[in-house]
């Protein structure tokens, strides 16, 4: 399938048109190639879920998943994103491992200013479905990429289990 | 931190004006309401006849869970079903809704009774409307949640009550009896936060997700030496970028929390704005501070440090004689760093201009101020200014100043076009009100009996004198340990400085805290005292120390510590080579709390923090023990991601860090366990947003010293120093 093609803009000059499936729908898109997805999804496309926190990949605010693998999308450019499916925070919840996620995020109450948690729960849903019963290693190694600056991490790591149907330690008990 | 006591002292006033005015202000908004067809109960209630109850919730909500819990407050004594309310966040309008700021922890201290009452007030009109109704005295109803009844059988909802019952006059709330806490049925339960659903969909909340009708998107550069003008700037390149629509230069000015000199690119997206911004190549001109660092800093303080002391705060006794007398004398020099906030969600805010009014969505945590500042920066008056707060992803108190939002408003006036300003995280970084570095340098006396019979601290903090200092930069003359030993000196010298500083969270006491507490346990070691023992010794058997703003509860104070010591079994565990424990104890914002840590710190030096326990006495009740604990476990990680990572360095009168590669945030590998009891006591219930954080780092430290032998004076913790 071709995704892109040229097309004449107002300047004159040849921009991209990018076709996106993102959340499950056809999205175009006429930007440069070297835009990165966040921007493309917030500004060209209303997709406001995922969040711009550094612009770097330091932070994961921005995470969405490309064909099921988590990504920051501050750091693709939409250039590179071609057929693959876009599934955003706004779109995760389709998906069995997505709901879960988001129930248990509800459940213990995780987010407090609630910024990073989309970046959040798109990470920890790609380790649920990847891994449906992670360890605290499995945890920590798939979740570190993703700041949460009022550090609601029991509770992060508490939902994840929750989530995996694991039980949680004392501590972790609203 | 006198000045920050004094204001608190100013809003307590005001709440408790404000309770009479907000009831009184009503009647404006029962007239605006009555037009959409449904009139309220009060400023803050309004019942539809279905029995749905919409509650206003007054204050920025910043991850506090003030949006959730203040309405909790009113719909307990409304008596309503928790799952019927719904909650809108106010504007800021505070003729209608009093002072509305999300700072100092002071919402649950200024809110308790008021919005009590105001729930209170409620009710007792929709019984006054049963009531008549019924032709039975409204004393022989009652209600049970939503419902108003009698003891015949009779009974009526607030739906269908409501109408009639905004008809009549709203009680005296002061006349208003309120509940007995054991009939609770919201106060005191785990509430998720209101805004929990949209939060893990994604759906738009925050000042970011703000999207108006031909709305643009703007940069706005500024000199990396705070405040310089601009000298040159290529405009017409940023112009020549596809999509930016404006690129100008924004004159400024010379105060530091105004809007300051710059280049403005305004774009049909923000990465078109942003690629513009790139091509400026802008030239700054020369700034008085741009000699400025943070090593020139580190040695004037010393060299302050030996001189005489600008002015002596407070001089209990004599130091000096008891230094001479005493059997142990002990020197240390502490410092802590400038710190950013670095919410992670980045400054932002949209604003519209037009015919000569303002509209502004703004994530703040205090919006009026920034409306007198944009008011005076743009000419216009403050009554043609409209502020919505939107969420705030992360306040700190890096958005109690509104640079941002006069930003917004200027480059929206200039592009004549709705406008969303949005920093980048390097602006962010770079153009902070830093939490000030600062400098103590102490000398402690121990007794042959081990008490603590001296304590004197140079303080060397910013200022361009004791009566100018910097933004959060001071120190109270009743500071712990100040009344609790005989011979007591407190020292301050300063030193000018053009570094932005402003409050980050628990202000003051997220560095005094460091350095007190960790000297007093250089003094327990001196005294060959354990730590705790030592502690509750210098408590004493005082009761209250002291009183108005610097009043100190003792007892409070040694209950916490009791209760922490038996928590994390304080002497009792056999620990591995290397590994230690740590207290700590401080009382800010109300609220009493002691914190014992437990670290390994590896041959490398590496440091990892195992457990935290903590011991809260933050008063009777606690309103939403979700919010609270969720709030004491991440101040309490806040903490620790402060000693162990995080620096800002000045250099060249400029930031060196600009992003979260070289400005860490702790993440969940390194997020200690966190356990958590509230010790209730029988005083009136106050804050948690930020009291639990300033012990955790002395309590890291102090574990570090019991794990390796060696004292961390100075933050961020130096690994290459903890080496094997």
């Amino acid at each position: 399938m071709r995704l892109r093609y040229r097309r004449p803009t107002s300047k004159g000059d040849a921009a991209l048109a990018y076709k996106l499936n993102v959340d499950g729908k056809i999205r175009e898109a006429d930007v440069e190639a070297d835009t990165p997805l966040l921007w493309v999804l917030r500004d060209t496309l209303g997709v406001l879920g995922p969040k711009y926190g550094c612009g770097v990949g330091a932070c994961g605010a921005c995470t969405v998943h490309l064909d099921g693998v988590p990504v920051r999308s501050c750091l693709t450019s939409v250039d590179s994103v071609g057929a693959a499916r876009v599934v955003t925070i706004e779109g995760v919840g389709a998906t069995d491992a997505g709901r879960r996620v988001q129930a248990a995020w509800s459940a213990l109450d995780v987010a407090q200013c609630g910024y990073c948690q989309p970046g959040q729960i798109m990470s920890a849903t790609a380790l649920i479905a990847r891994k449906p019963k992670p360890t605290d290693a499995d945890i920590d190694a798939a979740m570190s990429g993703n700041v949460c600056r009022c550090a609601t991490y029991t509770r992060i790591r508490a939902a994840i289990k929750h989530a995996a149907n694991q039980p949680r330690e004392a501590s972790d008990r609203l | 931190m006198t000045t920050s006591i004094a204001s608190r002292r100013d809003f307590l006033k005001s709440g408790a004006a404000a309770g009479g005015l907000l009831l009184s202000f009503s009647i404006a908004a029962k007239a605006e309401a009555a037009e959409a067809g449904v009139r309220p109960l009060n400023a803050f209630v309004l019942i539809a006849p279905t029995g749905l109850v919409t509650i206003t919730a007054k204050n920025p909500e910043i991850g506090q869970g003030i949006k959730t819990m203040l309405p909790m407050l009113i719909a307990e004594e409304l008596d309503v079903d928790w799952a019927k309310v719904r909650i809108d966040q106010a504007d800021s309008d505070p003729k209608l809704y009093g002072r509305q700021f999300a700072g100092g922890s002071m919402a649950t201290p200024l809110h308790w009774d008021e919005l009590r009452r105001v729930g209170a007030a409620g009710r007792a009109m929709l019984i006054a409307a049963a009531a008549r109704d019924w032709g039975v005295p409204a004393t022989e109803c009652a209600t049970r949640p939503g419902v108003v009844f009698h003891p015949s059988g009779k009974s009526a909802t607030y739906g269908e009550l409501a109408a009639k019952a905004a008809a009549l006059p709203i009680p005296d709330p002061a006349s208003l009896s309120l509940k007995d806490p054991k009939a609770y049925r919201i106060i005191g339960k785990a509430t998720p936060q209101y805004d929990t659903a949209r939060i893990v969909t994604g759906a738009p909340l925050f000042g970011i997700d703000v999207r108006r009708p031909g709305m643009l998107y703007a940069t706005f550069e500024k000199s990396p030496v705070f405040g310089a003008k601009v000298a040159s700037a290529d405009l017409a390149a940023a112009q020549a970028v596809k999509g930016v629509r404006k690129a100008f230069i924004v004159e400024g000015g010379a105060v530091l929390s105004g809007l300051l000199p710059g280049v403005a690119v305004v774009a049909d997206s923000w990465w078109a704005a942003r690629k513009g911004r790139d091509r400026l190549n802008t030239r700054w001109a020369e700034h008085p501070t741009s000699g400025q660092s943070t090593a020139g800093f580190a040695r004037q303080a010393a060299e302050l440090a030996a001189a005489p002391p600008a002015r002596t705060l407070r001089n209990d006794g004599d130091v000096d004689a008891a230094l001479r007398a005493g059997a142990h004398t002990v020197e240390a020099a502490y410092a802590y760093p400038f710190l950013a906030h670095a919410s992670l969600e980045p400054q932002n805010c949209t604003a519209d201009f037009k015919a000569g009014k303002l509209e502004i969505w703004a994530p703040t945590q205090n919006p009026e101020p920034g409306r007198q500042l944009v008011a005076r920066t743009l000419g216009i008056a403050a009554d043609d200014i409209v502020i919505h707060m939107t969420r705030c992803g992360g306040g700190f108190g890096r958005r109690l100043s509104n640079d941002y939002m006069v930003e917004a408003a200027w480059i929206a006036r200039e592009a004549g076009a709705p406008v969303q300003l949005l920093w980048t995280r390097e602006d962010d970084i770079r153009h902070d009100f830093y939490r000030p570095a600062g400098f103590h340098f102490f000398t402690g006396g121990v007794s042959a009996t081990g008490d603590l019979v001296a304590w004197r601290d140079h303080f060397i903090t910013l200022g361009a004198s004791p009566d100018q200092l910097a933004s959060s930069a001071g120190m109270a003359a009743t500071e712990f340990p100040a009344r609790f030993l005989p011979n007591f000196r407190l020292d301050l010298s300063t030193m000018p400085s053009g570094v932005p500083t402003g409050p980050l969270r628990a202000p003051g006491s997220n560095g005094l805290a460091f350095v007190v507490q960790s000297f007093i346990d250089e003094l327990a070691h001196a005294a060959g005292a354990d730590p705790v023992a030592f502690r509750l010794k210098l408590l004493g058997d005082h009761k209250m120390v002291g009183d108005g703003p610097g009043a100190y509860n003792a007892e409070r104070m040694r209950g916490v510590l009791l209760a922490v010591a038996a928590q994390s079994g304080w002497g009792t565990r056999l620990l591995p080579k290397r590994s230690g424990m740590g207290v700590a104890f401080h009382y800010s914002h109300l609220g009493y709390f002691a914190e014992v840590a437990l670290v390994r710190v590896a041959a490398d030096g590496a440091v990892r923090v195992e457990n935290v326990w903590v011991a809260a006495d933050v008063g009777r009740q606690i309103i939403n023990p979700s919010g609270a604990l969720n709030q004491v476990q991440g101040a309490v990680i806040d903490g620790v991601s402060v000693a162990l990572f995080q620096k800002i360095t000045i250099e060249g009168g400029q930031t060196v860090e600009s992003n979260f590669a070289d400005y860490p945030l702790l993440r969940i590998a390194d997020a200690p366990k966190v356990e958590v009891q509230f010790v209730n006591t029988d005083y009136p219930p106050t804050g948690l947003g930020e009291p639990a954080l300033p012990p955790a780092l002395p309590a890291v430290c102090n574990a570090i010293f019991a794990a390796t032998g060696k004292r961390v004076r100075s933050l961020p913790i130096d690994p290459a120093y903890l080496r094997a």
